[in-house]
Parts: structure tokens; sequence; C-alpha cells
């Protein structure tokens, strides 16, 4: 496997909740939606038309800015037949494209076992975050989850510099004498010893990076500035996961939405800003998605789980504009009478991303053909 | 001594959450091995667990409140087994909050198990089936005396009685028709009154009443009968056996493989399952059985992978911080969650795959991190307790790795985890020594190896 910098790399960000695309990419001139939208809407005045139909979200004004120098493609009504409402099952499907079963492996950790075969690499796959998404679990797949740069590894509570080397060194010993002790502890050693590895690989990542991009504070800002800092010390990081939550605005949306639309297109601009500046952006692309849209009428205070969302791709090697089609604000096209229809499913988005950006065969990750976008300059 | 101090520790973390120095000192003075487990299957000799006093302590978002609820009662019960065999149901029979977003309703289904988890299997079930977070997440409130929605009555076959294999298609279609009716009411409405507890509901009007054909009998059957011939299965017997033994004696594969693949223990297996027979699935009996054989007691090293709600409840019992009700205990309710067991909203309706899939870089990190961390602050009760009975760093270093190993629930490690502690003990002492003691900074000390023995390999097994 290779290390080379020019190894194609995707980052992906989760938006957590199910994001009202509506109220994102806002038909602003659209009777439909104001008739539907009686309080938890956007009106025209507060969007940044990109054409007479559709503007984005004031709040989010850094994706009208990259939407305009043509590094974000705005994927419309993505979904899946009978989308689930839950979102956890939702999320699920997403994570393993399996909406009829319960799925055990995540696409990602999939794509990541092809990309390094023999798991030569524990950065291969890197999760900012606590936890591993299910996206990326796959049994036997190693992939680092970074909680926190700085302080990632074991032993971190040992005070004491003299005697943190020597935890540590003891820590190796202990996990590495596991090996041919039964397959469980083995593997236990195992995955002790890859977490060693991530961390003297990640050691001083943090001291190294240098940037005058000043990302916000908040925690997807944080997370990407993580990215940015792994991807940059070239450890050979492929797959980069993190996600960020509150998109779940059943109540208050007005109060809570405005600031999930900037700190997301803040975090995304700074990212690709920093990689410009660290001339890094040719070999970087970030999926943004989210479980599932909102219903199409508010609940006066929010709105409710529904289907038929967006997904986002941004970097420079991105063909900026719009792709699929915008859902039928009509209500006699809605879905089960109160929801956007989908117009592209999901799959074929994680097919696009698989096959054209990183070269892994789609079909037996997403378990079928689905339609494509061509999203990539070449 | 009555009993044998490390037997009995085994069995107070399987049966429970583990014991701390001075809880083992009492059974093992008191109490033989097998008198322990009669009062661990029989909770009504001990008092609950105070509870009105937790409720001025923990407040703030209701599920995270919930699971430190819950977390307090793990590590303070006098009930143990009662408080183990709540999290085997959920484990077992999981109900994810994340699809109702019902929280009372899920608080008290773990209610529910806590009470019924040490009756008679009849008893489980039927509870299980009038459980309106049961019937709503597994959609029996669609099930409707004209259109069958199939989802309960497949996954009580399937997943929570008999196993894939044991009945047919036609099996399900019967069960699923004779549980038509059984759903739920919300008594009050949720605007404005927010969420309360649904209540369970028959409603005659929708119950297919005619006749049904289930494994062999035949009558008007209802959702009673049906369980009253499922608790007769011996494919159930051997079920629940399977599942007792994977949750409280040893790793096994994985449920959907349980069809062909045969059990770690087949002896062991039958053995619970004839006690199941013939008590008619009396819990207190099969789980009695269960912790007095010899695969029990000798199922002590790395046999089974602590789940992470075993591994946190058993590390804050042993540290001693949340002995009495105090602010902070829902900072833990996260704990469980980055290490892979989110409790009450488990991934799917086959619940969390055990063993070592509960591993991975990600959630070993959080596992040794989370309880070195909680083994670094010697004032907490229970490390304080420790210390002071295990001597200074001077003395016999396999003698103070032995005692910190006893003293920590009487824990066991493989031979080459022992002589690696007790390098690790002279290695201490040496830096203790250069260091003169006279510095201010943090003295290298005993606690220093209670946090690596809390972070070996032989740790992350119950």
């Amino acid at each position: 496997m290779s290390t080379q910098q020019d190894d194609r790399v995707l980052v992906v960000v989760q938006m957590t909740g199910g994001n009202d695309f509506l109220n994102t990419v806002v038909p602003f001139t659209n009777e439909h939606y104001f008739d539907a939208r009686k309080k938890i809407r956007i009106n025209p005045d507060e969007v940044l038309p990109i054409n007479d139909e559709l503007g984005i979200n004031q709040n989010a004004a850094p994706f009208k800015r990259l939407y305009d120098e043509g590094k974000m493609a705005i994927v419309q009504g993505v979904g899946y037949p009978n989308s689930n409402r839950s979102h956890f099952r939702g999320m699920d499907i997403w994570h393993t494209c399996e909406p009829d079963k319960v799925g055990l492996e995540g696409w990602l950790g999939q794509a990541i076992r092809e990309l390094d075969p023999h798991a030569e690499n524990v950065l291969t796959g890197v999760n900012i975050g606590r936890g591993l998404p299910r996206a990326m679990a796959v049994s036997g797949v190693p992939v680092t989850s970074v909680g926190d740069l700085e302080g990632y590894g074991v032993m971190t509570e040992v005070e004491q510099e003299d005697l943190r080397d020597r935890a540590v060194s003891m820590f190796r010993n202990i996990y590495g004498g596991a090996i041919g002790a039964g397959p469980t502890a083995e593997y236990i050693g195992k995955t002790g010893i890859d977490v060693l590895k991530g961390a003297d690989l990640l050691g001083d990542v943090a001291s190294k990076y240098e940037s005058t991009v000043e990302y916000a504070d908040n925690p997807i800002a944080k997370s990407l500035r993580d990215v940015a800092r792994i991807h940059l010390a070239g450890l050979g990081a492929r797959i980069f996961y993190t996600n960020h939550i509150g998109y779940d605005t059943h109540a208050n949306e007005m109060a809570a939405h405005p600031k999930l639309m900037n700190d997301v297109s803040g975090a995304i601009s700074d990212f690709l800003d920093d990689l410009d500046q660290h001339d890094a952006s040719d070999n970087v692309t970030v999926l943004a998605f989210t479980e599932f849209g909102r219903r199409m009428r508010d609940n006066g205070s929010g709105t409710d789980h529904g289907s038929g969302g967006g997904a986002y791709l941004f970097g420079k090697p991105v063909e900026g504009g719009l792709y699929s089609e915008y859902p039928s604000l009509n209500p006699s096209e809605w879905e089960h009478g109160e929801d956007l229809r989908h117009m592209i499913d999901f799959r074929g988005i994680y097919g696009t991303v698989l096959e054209q950006w990183l070269s892994v065969e789609a079909a037996p990750i997403v378990k079928g053909h689905y339609e494509q976008i061509r999203p990539f300059k070449n | 001594m009555k009993s044998d101090r490390m037997e009995v520790a085994h069995l107070m973390r399987r049966a429970g959450f583990g014991a701390t120095p001075s809880e083992l000192d009492t059974l093992t003075a008191e109490k033989t091995y097998d008198e322990i487990v009669d009062d661990l299957v029989n909770p009504e000799r001990f008092d609950e667990v105070e509870q009105a006093f937790i409720e001025r302590y923990i407040g703030g978002e209701p599920v995270a409140v919930y699971v430190a609820k819950w977390l307090y009662r793990m590590i303070n019960t006098p009930r143990p087994l009662e408080e183990k065999m709540a999290l085997f149901l959920h484990h077992i029979y999981p109900v994810a909050w994340g699809k109702s977003e019902h929280g009372p309703s899920i608080f008290r289904q773990i209610d529910t198990f806590r009470r019924v988890g040490l009756t008679d299997f009849r008893t489980i079930l039927l509870e299980l089936s009038k459980d309106p977070a049961m019937i709503f997440w597994l959609d029996n409130n669609e099930n409707h005396k004209d259109e069958i929605n199939e989802n309960y009555g497949r996954e009580l076959l399937e997943l929570f009685s008999m196993g894939i294999g044991a009945y047919s298609e036609d099996d399900i279609k019967s069960a699923s028709r004779a549980f038509t009716g059984w759903t739920f009411r919300q008594p009050l409405s949720l605007y404005p009154m927010g969420h309360h507890q649904a209540v369970f509901e028959f409603v005659p009007e929708d119950h297919d009443f005619g006749e049904k054909t289930f494994l062999g009998h035949t009558g008007n059957l209802d959702g009673g009968d049906i369980i009253d011939i499922i608790v007769d299965e011996a494919a159930t017997a051997r079920f629940i056996s399977r599942h007792l033994y994977n949750f409280f004696v040893e790793d096994e594969a994985q449920v959907p493989s349980w069809s062909i693949e045969p059990p770690r223990n087949e002896d062991a297996i039958e053995q619970l399952a004839t006690v199941f027979l013939e008590s008619n699935g009396d819990m207190r009996a099969v789980l009695a059985s269960l912790f007095k054989s010899p695969f029990f007691k000798n199922s002590v090293q790395r046999k089974k992978v602590k789940s992470p709600a075993e591994l946190v409840a058993g590390v804050l019992k042993q540290t001693g911080e949340f002995r009495y009700p105090k602010p902070g205990m829902q900072n833990f309710a996260g704990a469980s969650t980055v290490m892979g067991q989110n409790l009450l909203n488990p991934p799917t309706v086959e619940g969390w795959h055990t063993g070592h899939e509960w591993i991975d870089s990600g959630t070993l990190s959080e596992r040794v991190n989370f309880a070195e961390k909680q083994f670094a602050d010697p004032d907490k009760p229970g490390i304080k307790e420790i210390l002071e009975r295990v001597g200074g760093l001077g003395g016999d270093p396999e003698e103070l790795v032995n005692n910190c190993l006893e003293l920590m629930g009487g824990l066991r490690v493989s031979d080459e985890t022992r002589r690696l502690l007790v390098d690790y003990t002279k290695d201490l002492n040496t830096i203790s020594q250069s260091n003169g003691g006279d510095s201010d900074e943090k003295q290298v000390d005993v606690i220093n190896l209670l946090q690596m023995i809390v972070s070996t390999v032989d740790y992350q097994f119950a």
C-alpha cells in the first residue's frame, strides 16, 4: 500500500439528527414552500440566491462563497425508498447500505479494507470523535478513533513524565505478550498495539502543524482542524470521518438551525482554505450528509422527521453546481402526503465517491447498482 | 472463612458488578458459596437500593439521568443479580429510545425487567409482550385483526425465545394473529402534558379470535396461550440457556449463527435446559444451577470480555466514589457509550454484539483511559481502602501485586501479565526512590500499579 501525498482522500461529515434541506438550500420563490412552512421558514430576504429559484440560507454564507468558486456540489433530494424516520435505524441504513435488514459492515470500513487490504496502516481510516461510527466498523479493519489529538493514546492519565514512558512500554509488553494466549486475548493484544502505533504516528502531529487559518471555536471546526492537521502530516490517512450533532430540530429550529449552518459552513470553508494554504487541495474531497430531511409542514416550533434530504460535496476537485433535481414541493406530489420525495438514492452518491474518487468498486459495498452523478472535474 | 475469596469474587463479578474488599470480607466470613448463590437468586431477602435519595442528586437530560440512576443501582444495590438480570434482559430484548424517543416508557421497561428477571420465563415473556416500549419498538400497535404486522410475532420466536429453525412461517403468522389487539394507549396527550408512561391495552375489537394453529396446538389461541406453548418447548429451554451461558459464563458466537454453530459447552447447555424444563422456566432455579456448576467456577480467565456497562460499573464500584448519592453521577452516563454500549439505545433488535466485538482501537483506548483515570485519585474511598491494606512499594513486589489483584475484586491475570506487573512494581520502586519523595511533584506510588492493573489485557475480561 502506498502513502503517497497524491493519494486521494475523502472526508465525511455526518450532520447528525436530520438536517432541514428546505431551509438549507431554500426554494425562496416557491409558494408551496411558504404555504407549508408557516413559521419555520427562511424568507426571501434571508437567502443568498444561487439562481432564480434557490438560495443558500444566509447563515451559511461560506457555502455561498464556495458555491460561487465552483467548489460546492449540491446533491438535491437524496434518500431511499420508504425512508426510515428513526434516527437510529436511519443512520444505520446510511452506514451499512442495508435498508431491509440489519447490516454489520460499515460502508467506509469496507472501503478502507479495499484501500489497505493488509491493514498496514492503522491510520488509513481515521475518525475524529469518540467511539467508532458504524460506517467505519468492519471486524478486522483497524480504524483509529481520535477523541483528543493532543492526548491520543493510553496511560495519558499518568502525570509523572519519567513514569509515563515506562507505563507505555509496560502496556506494550503486556498487550504484545497476549499474542498466542487464545484468540480473544490475542485480538485485544493486537488492538492495544494498534493504539500505540496510532499514538506514535500522531504524537507530534499537533506540534508540527502551522497555519494562519483561524478556525472558529466550535466542535465541528475543531474536528475539521484535526482532520487538516493529520492529513497535512502525510501519514497516509485516506478516509476521515467526523460528526456534527444537533440537527434534530423538532423544537426551536429558528434558534438552533442558524448556528448549525454557521458552524458547519464556516468549518468546511476554513478547512478548504487551510488545504489551499498548504497547497494540498487537489486530492481532498469532503462529503457532507444527513440521515433524512425534515417534514414539509412545520409544527410551529420546529420540523419533524421527514425524508428527501440533501448531500454536499466540497473541494477543489469538485465540479460545483446543482446535481439531481429538487424534489417537487407541490402537495399533490409529496410522499405519504407530507414528505419530500427522494430524487436520487444515497447509495448512488456513495457509489459516485467510491468509484469516481477512491477507485473502489461500489457494487459489493452499496449492494447493487445505483444511479451515480458526475461531480468530479476529471 | 466459610467460602473461597477468589471464587466469591468471580461470582460477584458475573452475577453482579463486583464486590469491594470489605464486602468480600463479610461474604466469605459469614456464608458458604452456595448460600451466597441462594441469596443472589432470592433478591427479596434484601432491601431495595434507596431510590428517593438518588433523585435529589441526579438531574438533567432524561435519558442520561436514567442511565446514571441505573449505574448508581448497579454499583450500590444489595440485590446485584436483580440488577444484572435487568441488564441481561436489556441485552436480549433490546429496545432503543431512538425510535420512540419516549423516555418514560423506556425507563419503565427496565423497571419491569428488574421486577420479573428473577421470576419464571412465562412471566418474563408475558410482561415483555405487554410492555408499551416493546409494543411500539416492534410495531405490535400496527398489528391489526384485518392487517397482520408480523414484526413482533417473528422476533418473539426468532430472537426472544426459540431461535431460528424451531418453527415455521405459518407459526409466525399464527403467533402474530394471537397478539392482534395487544397495544397501548397514552393516558395523557403529548401536547401540552409532555411524555408520560404509556399503558398496555387489550382491544378486543381488534383481536383475531379465530382458530389458529401454533406449533401443533390448535384453538382460539391468544398471546398468553402462545407464550405457554413457547415456554414448554425444548428449543426455548436451550435458546435461553445459551443466552445465559453467553452472558454469565463464556462468550458464545453471535446469536444469528446459533442455528449453525454448536454451543461452546454442550453439556452445560443441556444441564441448564433440563433445569429450565423441569422447573417450568424458573429463572432462579436455572441461575442457581449455573452459578453452582463447575463450568461456571472454572470459567475464570479470559473467557468473557466485559461489556462496557460491566466495565464502567465495575470500576466505579471499586473506586467507591458513588457509594452514597452525590452530584456528578450523570457525567458517567456517556462513559459506556463511547466504549460502544449506549444503554437504553441498543443498535438493533438483535442487541449488542458481545465478546471480542466490544473491542476496537477506539473503544479499547476509551476503556483503558477510563479505568486508568478513575484509579488516579488516592482519596476516593475505595482506592484509599485498597492502598491502606496493600502496604507500600518497598515490600516484596510479588506479594504486593498479588495483594492488589485480590483487593481489586479478586482479579485473575495470566502468568505473563503477573510477571510484567512485578517488573513494573520494581520499576516504580526505583523511580520512587530516585525522586527522593521531597519534590512538589506527584509521587510515584502503589496507585500507579493499580492504574496499570486496570489497563491490562486481562482487565478487559470479566
